[in-house]
């Protein structure tokens, strides 16, 4: 057994870390290395950046415009990214329809969205939740009638993240009423900005930020040709995709950066003589966060490894979005607490009453309850392991 | 990074598992925590003769040249069938130090018989007052100025297996005041020795520990283990392969646990249905998964990491294992006898014997609290501020 990194991929974190920290632009590297929080137009800006340089999509195939890496490789840039602070890309194009297209989607759909989805030039949504379909996900209702070459859409979905911002839609819809609930759905990209009847209200959640929307669809004209998979077959698609976006929600190197925030701040915030990271109260909390991060850590690390050899992931890996979203809200509780009376603050306190890298933090604290319960929420996944890995009877 | 098993490592993990179905089910250990010293010799002898005792030894001290995995892996296997001949005291603990320091003469005389399975050892650290703080030491030995001999004055707790060891590594303080960090000495002490008394004491999980009493025993200065006054850091780094061991070992019972609380959820029917069909019941098994698959985890990082030459990661790592199987480890247990319902509780039932034996191994060589401590009392922990 070997727990090393090879001496190749020492030398590549090397040069990821000089290259990130030269390629951020001035204020960018400021507000990174200040532990400012980034928004979705810091993002793409910085998205432009890794495009230039090959680096947007890491894990594509190279034809599409990846990297060619290793899934080590790809690790260590995801960590690095992360540790230098910089903005995080959205992950609906890159991560998740971005891959699904690449797996199954037309020759004609790879040639038509993935060079964009690269760039950055087209900003992608995901359409999966309904008012009455969160985790009951295949009793959607959003329908999809043939008209022609086309598919008349008429129903509602609805967090749709960062929708306002976004070029294109990827959602599911109900195209047959036949057989299982699971059986008459289909997949289709749908372009949200210049598509008649289409409707988007963002709103404003807990964390101050307008990160969801309500999207409507009246009568809104698509065409077949915007369908990925077989009509009727769009569940396995979905399956297909939640895989990718599992694998993104682990949060290992999210929960680092927060821990490492939380002592920053206990290191900064005077308590009585000292400082509160002189508190062994404190100090025995944090330390047990960061331990379990260690275990979590190792769990992603054998995944990996598994990975790296060609295998699929093993029972391990269905464990990372549980205990790992857990830990990364933990992390956000410890930096709240660090904070004392400066979380009484919010996202527009003046720098005089709160510093700046403190001020997102009491946002996030909110916005990262939705951790537990995006991409299948953490009941859903005791679920799936129950059923799927230690084979339980259902009833 | 590679984590699969080498052809070697899967040899070894099959014969040791084929030894426990065949030779050691849980029934032997049943049956041997009534007799007088809770093992047996003559499997001792065979374990030798496998070569399972020098696995992680040197071959030019009779040992095969593996690694702590190896090691790792054979106690995980063990621990399955609460195996309860003396490795971990004999070979991860006394036997550690005595390959690591000892001498060519003293390798010969004290490690070697135990490689063979001929002899047992212990290693004597604990004392009333000492906790987990190893430097808190109020065993002394002293030499008078021209002798060739020490004299050892003190008591030791729960000695593994130290009722019965042939030979045992005792800590005493050669200089300095209780907790001086300095003046620590290792002392290989013939367990038969003249003002030795050994009351043996029989432990929650069915082992046998020794109250080991020295009232002026004279130990010649060829017994001294290791440079004089200088033991604390290699006791250290063996409390640090003690806690390696005990993840291994405990590894071991956590897995069967939790595999019998799965088949118990499938088998075992109340309302006309099976248990397992609760959802209550399937996520708390869920949960229990996630902390079965983080020991596993935890416990192949210990076991890589122990032999380090950092020992400031070392020290970081096998805290977080050592922390794992307690919290962990703990949450599996206690729901592994909730999920079995009242049999959980019976003497009659394998499962009560695997939760004692676990509660033994989390205590050993620093709890949770100790653990948590130690890694946030390290330097490194101040020095990972590194960003932003």
């Amino acid at each position: 057994m070997d727990m090393t990194l090879s001496p190749q991929h020492l030398e590549f974190r090397d040069e990821l870390v000089t290259w990130i920290a030269a390629a951020m632009p001035p204020e960018m590297k400021r507000r990174a290395d200040a532990g400012a929080e980034f928004g979705p137009e810091d993002g793409m800006a910085w998205q432009k950046i890794l495009y230039e340089k090959g680096w947007a999509a890491p894990a594509w195939p190279v034809e599409c415009g990846g990297t060619g890496w290793d899934v080590t490789q790809r690790h260590i840039f995801t960590e690095e990214l992360m540790r230098a602070n910089a903005p995080q890309l959205s992950p609906f194009g890159l991560g998740m329809v971005g891959p699904l297209l690449v797996q199954y989607g037309s020759e004609e759909q790879k040639q038509r969205f993935l060079p964009k989805i690269l760039s950055g030039d087209e900003i992608w949504c995901q359409g999966y939740s309904e008012p009455n379909a969160g985790s009951d996900l295949a009793s959607l209702q959003l329908r999809a009638e043939k008209d022609g070459d086309d598919y008349i859409l008429n129903g509602q979905k609805t967090w749709t993240t960062y929708a306002q911002y976004a070029d294109w839609i990827f959602i599911l819809c109900r195209t047959g009423s036949e057989g299982k609930k699971q059986e008459g759905i289909s997949f289709l990209l749908v372009d949200i900005r210049n598509t008649p009847g289409i409707t988007v209200k963002p709103f404003l959640t807990t964390g101050g930020t307008y990160a969801f929307s309500e999207t409507w669809f009246e009568n809104a004209r698509v065409p077949q040709s915007n369908r990925v998979g077989p009509e009727d077959g769009g569940w396995s698609m979905a399956k297909a995709l939640l895989g990718h976006e599992r694998t993104l929600i682990g949060g290992v190197a999210e929960s680092l950066r927060w821990l490492q925030f939380a002592k920053r701040i206990a290191r900064d915030t005077p308590v009585g003589t000292g400082r509160l990271l002189d508190d062994s109260g404190f100090r025995r909390r944090i330390a047990r966060a960061e331990m379990r991060l260690r275990a979590i850590t190792m769990a992603q690390n054998r995944t990996l490894a598994a990975a790296q050899l060609g295998r699929a992931p093993g029972a391990e890996s269905s464990i990372l979005k549980l205990v790992g979203t857990e830990l990364l809200q933990q992390a956000t509780e410890l930096c709240m607490d660090a904070m004392g009376h400066d979380a009484l603050g919010w996202l527009d306190s003046p720098p005089e009453a709160l510093p700046e890298h403190e001020r997102s933090v009491a946002s996030q604290w909110n916005y990262l309850r939705a951790a537990t319960i995006y991409g299948g929420s953490n009941e859903i996944q005791r679920n799936v392991i129950s059923k799927d890995i230690l084979g339980l009877p259902t009833r | 990074m590679n984590f699969d098993l080498s052809e070697e490592q899967q040899m070894i993990v099959d014969s040791v598992a084929k030894f426990v179905a065949n030779d050691s089910p849980v029934e032997r250990f049943r049956k041997l925590r009534d007799s007088e010293r809770g093992w047996d010799p003559e499997v001792w002898k065979r374990m030798g003769e496998f070569g399972w005792l020098g696995v992680a030894y040197p071959e030019e001290q009779g040992g095969f040249g593996g690694d702590f995995v190896d090691l790792a892996l054979i106690l995980e296997q063990l621990g399955k069938g609460l195996v309860p001949e003396p490795l971990l005291p004999s070979v991860v603990l006394a036997g550690g130090l005595i390959s690591r320091l000892g001498t060519e003469a003293q390798v010969k005389a004290f490690l070697e018989p135990m490689v063979e399975g001929e002899t047992s050892l212990a290693l004597a650290y604990a004392e009333r007052q000492s906790r987990y703080c190893l430097s808190d030491c109020l065993t002394t030995a002293e030499r008078e100025d021209g002798s060739d001999l020490f004299t050892l004055n003190g008591e030791k707790t729960w000695v593994l297996n130290g009722a019965f060891a042939d030979q045992i590594v005792v800590v005493a303080r050669t200089e300095g005041q209780p907790q001086d960090e300095r003046g620590l000495s290792l002392f290989i002490v013939d367990g038969n020795a003249a003002r030795l008394t050994r009351t043996v004491v029989r432990g929650m999980d069915g082992h046998r520990t020794g109250l080991l009493n020295f009232d002026g025993v004279q130990v010649s200065a060829d017994r001294l283990l290791g440079a004089q006054g200088e033991a604390l850091s290699h006791l250290e780094w063996a409390m640090d392969r003690g806690a390696a061991a005990a993840c291994a070992e405990g590894q071991g019972q956590i897995q069967e646990l939790f595999d019998h609380s799965v088949a118990y959820l499938k088998e075992r029917k109340q309302f006309g249905v099976p248990i397992g069909s609760f959802q209550a019941l399937q996520h708390r098994a869920a949960d229990m998964f996630a902390e079965v698959e983080l020991c596993k985890s935890t416990m192949i990082l210990a076991a890589i990491l122990v032999d380090s030459e950092d020992p400031e990661e070392r020290m970081a790592e096998i805290s977080a294992a050592k922390l794992q199987l307690s919290d962990g480890g703990w949450f599996v247990q206690k729901n592994a006898i909730q999920l079995l319902g009242g049999i959980g509780v019976t003497d009659e039932q394998d499962e009560g014997l695997l939760f004692k034996r676990l509660r033994v191994l989390q205590g050993l060589f620093g709890d949770a609290d100790h653990h948590v401590e130690r890694f946030q009392t390290r330097e490194g922990f101040d020095a990972h501020l590194r960003v932003p």
